[in-house]
């Protein structure tokens, strides 16, 4: 079998200007619903208590809610969540006393409305308030040391264009992530955090592949032009790129159906990231080196130091 | 011709083999277990126990399929549950005589059913999270500021004994948030009082009052001590919860330290958080009462009191040695009053010896009570749960001034140990909030665990009948190499013992899909090399020398953000970058050295190699 019978080296950087037009678009609008939406943040960042409870029958999610207005518990949500016997309970962090014990009072009102249905207790999580504020700086901490780790590496490896290049059309993804959880309210909880880093992690991964090639073909193939050279490089890369990333999507789809809603948001950010991880780490990252001037000489200076006749392992004749 | 160094083969070889031995024992499960843990604090567990324990069974004709002992507690493999619960009874007779007064904790546990060998030699079963096994976690902050103004307190109390003892007069001693101030007639009698403090308390830093007319010494503690204080506090509160936890009967807890000022409590298999919350948080008592010798002394009335008829105000105990005595009822001094308690060794007879240290209203009260009773004995009794117990009744030998107490007399260096620990244990050095809770019940655990397993095989399963139509026999000897990845990182996890939740599976699922990648790459660059006119064995090693260095940079930059979240991430997130960390490394291993290993086999030795069997290669213009 053989997927891709390409016969020239198809002319993406043609369309570089496009491309980039797209992007700009989409990360505009994410950076729009971020500020105008923002990240339903979980309780992890927010403080507050969720507990998770089981019924044996379809749960009447209007009488909990009543239950729970009279017993006094303020801005609580209630929800489904999986099936329609699963209910998710969200209060808010409450100032004063007694904060741990929020799990319990809330048995107690839903007991009061079970009509000899008691509801099983799943999952109970209080988190204090001034853990979430941590989280929020680890996070940013562990974003900054991802992106320098990374523009250092791929500096001392390739070259600064290629470093900067790479990491500004992966921030987008990032930042194109967030926006999608922002525009659908979907729910922004750590095991999504990590979803996130990991997708720069391999969607950089993406760019390596590509600029690779390109380094390889500026030292192998002289005469031809600077997008030549990147068009022929993303072309012979292109079959990889697809199978890999079709492989890692099975994986991530065979978890959003089978990983059951724990895991549903943490597939569902790393399925945005590959999607938009392929786009913008080829399309995008490789019009930026263009554009920045990334030149043959940049990789053949230190031959042409060596004196005539010279082999690459510095036998000389 | 494509072979590979002897070496080489043999590393491929001892990896395999390491990775089946250590991945072995999470494929047999889990056997029934009866776990005896200690529930008094002056109790511990230890290969005397053990013994015990092994007679016990061995006289009620149980037999164990394996005895093991740890710090906190003996567990007993039995071959079914109804042998379990028999030999629970067994035990629980054996060793607690009397029920209301239980000394030990047996419970029914699991344990792992991999045979002994393996165990030996360190192969266990992957060490599960409690997303995954069900239990309740706590985040416990301790409170720095209070253990410290707690200290300050009682230095204020006694700098003021300290200077009414040196006759120095002063006008006040005031703690004010960190500091304390002590205020002075003159600059003279401040200069005598700095040199008198100085000398008596070496961690305070002492610095004069910024306005001249104003004769006061500024009192802090220095950053050593505070940071002393702090060690001990978290310290103490840990020992302090390790004795409490251990009446819960829980099979593995973890309480550590995180942070400087954090405590991690986990208890796999609670639901009851109610309860486990209300033994955190209750604060046991020490007291000292004195001892009623005569009575004591008096074998009827000791019988009387046996049968619990004590003489009026008057308690029955038993010390630790195992001799009964009667205590008053009067509390002469509370654990309030201690400061602290060091093991050490007495000065002159170099025995070994508990030093005390009272805060200045404890020592004037210890002061006149030792005065008026030379020669009789004092009893210090812990208080948990109303129920007393006598840690030690010691006689007084005479008046004991100052707030320095010695406790020495047929101790052993350990007994010693116990008893400075007990004292201090008695109580939290600082006040503690519970910050973050979270209750999994058991079948969430088991539900995570089934779905978190059936999206990893799924999506496997997936990627190998891909992999195996697309590349053919490279595809299979890829899937060959994935699973090598599978099998080394879960070994690896085990072996680590680093912990799984659910976003660790989800991380291995991901991590499969991530390593894939680079063959890949290799079979792409193969494929290309025999495009180019390559022979085969010319392809296949330049397909996987080419293929080497993007492979190398690809999984350097992954492995760049894992490591930043195994820095940074706390909770789920760590247990996601732990897995996703290892399984970049082994994933390099694998599908590189494994992958090229196995082709070196089918293809290697093949002098006249017509075609590789690597699927269609397409070429332009035919």
């Amino acid at each position: 079998m053989e997927f891709f019978r390409i016969r020239k080296d198809i002319p993406f950087m043609r369309f570089a200007l496009v491309f980039n037009a797209i992007s700009t678009l989409t990360f505009v609008a994410a950076v729009f619903f971020l500020a105008t939406k923002g990240l339903h943040l979980s309780i992890e960042f927010t403080g507050g208590t969720l507990i998770e409870v089981g019924y044996s029958q379809t749960a009447d999610l209007s009488k909990i809610r009543k239950q729970m207005d009279e017993d006094g518990f303020v801005d609580t949500q209630v929800q489904n969540f999986g099936t329609s016997r699963d209910v998710l309970i969200r209060v808010p962090p409450e100032k004063g006393a007694g904060k741990a014990d929020v799990g319990a009072r809330v048995m107690a009102s839903l007991e009061k409305v079970s009509n000899g249905d008691t509801p099983t207790l799943k999952r109970v999580e209080f988190v204090g308030p001034q853990v979430g504020k941590e989280l929020f700086e680890d996070g940013a901490m562990a974003l900054l040391l991802v992106v320098f780790g990374i523009v250092a590496y791929l500096a001392l490896r390739f070259e600064w264009r290629f470093a900067v290049a790479a990491i500004i059309a992966n921030l987008h993804d990032v930042v194109i992530i967030l926006g999608f959880f922002a525009f659908f309210q979907w729910e922004f909880s750590l095991p999504v955090l990590a979803a996130v880093l990991a997708v720069l992690g391999y969607s950089v991964n993406e760019s390596v592949v590509v600029f690779d090639r390109v380094r390889e073909t500026f030292k192998k193939k002289r005469g031809m032009s600077t997008p030549e050279i990147i068009n022929h490089a993303i072309t012979s890369t292109i079959s990889r790129t697809i199978i890999t990333h079709g492989s890692t999507q099975a994986m991530v789809t065979s978890m959003l159906i089978f990983g059951g809603a724990a895991l549903h948001y943490f597939a569902l950010a790393l399925t945005i990231g590959i999607l938009f991880g392929i786009y913008s780490s080829v399309l995008v990252a490789s019009p930026l080196v263009m554009w920045m001037g990334v030149s043959r000489e940049q990789f053949i200076v230190a031959k042409k130091a060596k004196p005539e006749g010279m082999t690459d392992d510095g036998a000389c004749v | 011709m494509n072979r590979f160094p002897l070496w080489k083969n043999a590393i491929i070889v001892i990896a395999l083999v390491f990775g089946l031995l250590y991945t072995l024992p999470n494929f047999f499960g889990e056997v029934p277990a009866v776990q005896v843990s200690s529930v008094k604090a002056t109790i511990k567990v230890d290969t005397a126990l053990l013994s015990r324990v092994e007679e016990v069974l061995n006289g009620a004709s149980i037999s164990n399929t394996g005895l093991f002992a740890d710090q906190h507690s003996i567990r007993v493999r039995l071959a079914d549950t109804d042998t379990q619960l028999k030999a629970k009874d067994v035990i629980e007779k054996a060793l607690n005589p009397d029920p209301a007064n239980a000394s030990y904790s047996v419970a029914l546990n699991l344990l792992s059913a991999s045979p002994n060998w393996l165990t030996r030699v360190g192969a266990l079963p992957m060490y599960l999270g409690l997303d995954l096994r069900g239990g309740v976690h706590f985040l416990l902050q301790v409170d720095m500021k209070g253990a410290i103004t707690k200290r300050l307190d009682s230095t204020a109390a006694d700098l003021r004994s300290l200077l009414r003892e040196k006759s120095i007069r002063h006008s006040g001693i005031n703690r004010e948030r960190e500091t304390i101030a002590i205020k002075f007639r003159d600059a003279e009698t401040r200069d005598k009082a700095r040199s008198v403090i100085s000398n008596a308390q070496g961690d305070l830093a002492l610095v004069d009052a910024v306005d001249s007319n104003d004769f006061s010494l500024l009192a802090t503690l220095t950053p050593q001590s505070e940071k002393r204080i702090q060690e001990f506090a978290i310290k103490q509160n840990i020992t302090t919860l390790h004795n409490r936890i251990n009446e819960l009967a829980v099979s593995e807890p973890v309480i550590q330290q995180q942070g400087a000022d954090r405590i991690v409590v986990q208890l796999p298999g609670i639901q009851d958080t109610a309860k486990a919350k209300d033994i955190l948080g209750r604060t046991a008592t020490l007291e000292v009462r004195m001892v009623d010798d005569e009575n004591s002394a008096n074998p009827t009335v000791m019988e009387e009191a046996a049968k619990g008829q004590p003489p009026f105000g008057t308690e029955y105990y038993v010390e630790r040695g195992g001799r009964p005595l009667l205590v008053k009822k009067q509390v002469v001094l509370t654990g309030d009053r201690l400061t602290d308690a060091q093991p050490g060794f007495d000065n002159q007879t170099q025995e070994p010896a508990v030093h005390l240290t009272l805060d200045a209203a404890g020592a004037r009260i210890f002061r006149d009570v030792t005065r008026d009773n030379v020669g009789k004995r004092m009893a210090i009794l812990l208080i948990e749960k109303g129920k007393g117990e006598v840690v030690t009744a010691p006689v007084i030998r005479t008046e004991i001034g100052g707030g320095r107490v010695q406790i020495s007399g047929r101790m052993s260096t350990t007994e010693a140990n116990d008893v400075a620990l007990l004292l201090r244990a008695g109580s939290l050095a600082a006040p503690m909030e519970i910050i973050e809770e979270r209750t999994i019940g058991p079948s969430l655990g088991a539900d995570n665990i089934a779905k978190g397993f059936s999206s990893t095989t799924w999506g496997f399963v997936a990627i190998a009948i891909f992999m195996c139509l697309y590349y053919l026999l490279f595809g299979f000897v890829s899937v060959i190499a994935l699973s090598t990845n599978l099998l080394l990182l879960v070994a690896l996890l085990s072996l680590l013992q680093a912990t799984l939740t659910l976003p660790g599976i989800a991380a291995i699922a991901l991590t499969l899909g991530m390593a894939i990648d680079a063959n890949v790459l290799i079979n792409e660059r193969v494929r290309e090399e025999l495009r180019g006119g390559s022979t085969p064995q010319a392809a296949i090693t330049a397909g996987y020398e080419r293929a080497w260095g993007t492979i190398l940079d690809s999984n350097v930059t992954t492995l760049i953000a894992g490591v930043a979240l195994l820095i940074f991430g706390s909770g789920p997130v760590r247990g996601f970058a732990v897995v996703h960390c290892l399984g970049i490394l082994t994933s390099i291993f694998s599908s590189v050295v494994v992958s090229r290993g196995l082709i070196n086999l089918i293809y290697g030795r093949r002098k006249k190699l017509a075609s590789l069997s690597i699927g269609q290669i397409w070429k332009p213009g035919v």
